[in-house]
């Protein structure tokens, strides 16, 4: 019998990890560069930013440590607030990269919380996908704006843990579970998640990915902490495919023989 | 009325003057050491393709965004 790969399939490509890495926050692009290797990571997001002008002929770039050949590049719309902003950033992106499709939308509607736009988030995504892009879209964890972006076209929902940057974990797994349950293309926590047992709990409760960058950049030891988040995401994957037990309530039942106790 | 001997071009927010009295998209982008480098240039709001950039002349005025990727989540 032959088993068939799990593997994380998005707009029709396979990826055999399930983690996704930001590439900012770093000390510098060595550690981010090891960091990424230690992670396992297939798919890293990059910003789009305003060159230096009169810069070092010399001076190494992001691109020098991680090779877009190498990596899935994934061109988010960091700091944009309206939808324009972000159709803009990433037809820029697109010629950027030679016509690459695949591009996170992060549309954002307050500087606070960075919490998302949901209602610019939605006209971004329909101008992209009309214009070919393969959209992974930021959004908040609820389930009929995430079925709506489905409906649009979106190859991703990627409904937040908590806040962006704030390491507070899965605040509301019962919202996830829904839009888990409902959305039919591939589910992915985006932000929040502070520690390996967040990025675990995410798979667990069914997610196809975990998409991370503070996590792992913050860290004390962020090239531990990459590993760390790789074997979450595993086992959590692993364990939702499994099949937990069903849970007892109130009630014991031993794992040893109740026969045969010496008296 | 002279011939235009300078002009001014606003990039990334920045006015810059340049000797020249017109220069393609190419010419710019040797002038700032960004030749070979991964940039998308738009001018005026119109995506630039590399393709186009020895085509383009630029104008007095003209607003240009130089973009890279950098490091971000």
């Amino acid at each position: 019998m032959t088993q068939k790969k799990d593997q994380l399939i998005i707009a029709g490509r396979a990826y055999q990890s399930r983690l996704l890495v930001g590439t900012g926050k770093y000390k510098d692009f060595e550690q981010t560069r090891l960091a990424i290797d230690a992670s396992g990571a297939e798919i890293v997001t990059v910003a789009i930013r305003r060159t230096n002008i009169g810069q070092n002929e010399g001076e190494p770039s992001l691109l020098d440590f991680v090779p877009p050949d190498r990596f899935t590049y994934l061109p988010n719309t960091a700091g944009c607030y309206s939808a324009d902003d972000a159709v803009r950033t990433l037809r820029l992106a697109r010629e950027l990269l030679d016509g690459h499709t695949l591009v996170k939308l992060e549309v954002l509607g307050d500087p606070k919380t960075l919490y998302p736009n949901v209602i610019e988030t939605l006209k971004a995504a329909q101008v992209l996908i009309k214009e070919g892009f393969d959209v992974m879209v930021y959004t908040s964890d609820d389930p009929i704006v995430a079925k709506e972006l489905e409906h649009i076209g979106c190859c991703a929902i990627m409904p937040l843990a908590s806040l962006i940057g704030s390491g507070m974990g899965i605040l509301n797994p019962w919202n996830l579970q829904i839009i888990i349950e409902q959305v039919k293309v591939p589910v992915l926590v985006d932000a929040g998640v502070g520690t390996a047992s967040d990025a675990a709990i995410a798979m667990e409760l069914g997610c196809e990915g975990v998409l991370m960058n503070t996590a792992i950049a913050n860290a004390n030891d962020p090239i531990m902490m990459a590993g760390a988040m790789k074997k979450a995401i595993e086992a959590g994957r692993e364990a939702y495919l499994a099949g937990r037990m069903a849970k007892k309530l109130y009630s014991a039942s031993p794992s040893s023989p109740s026969q045969g106790l010496i008296s | 009325m002279n011939k235009a001997t300078s002009m001014n071009l606003k990039i990334n927010g920045n006015i810059k003057s340049f000797d020249d009295s017109s220069i393609t998209v190419e010419g710019l982008v040797t002038k700032l050491n960004l030749l070979g480098k991964r940039i998308a240039i738009e001018k005026n709001g119109m995506i630039i393709s590399k393709s186009e950039f020895q085509n383009i002349t630029l104008q007095d005025g003209d607003q240009l965004e130089i973009v890279g990727a950098v490091g971000g989540g």
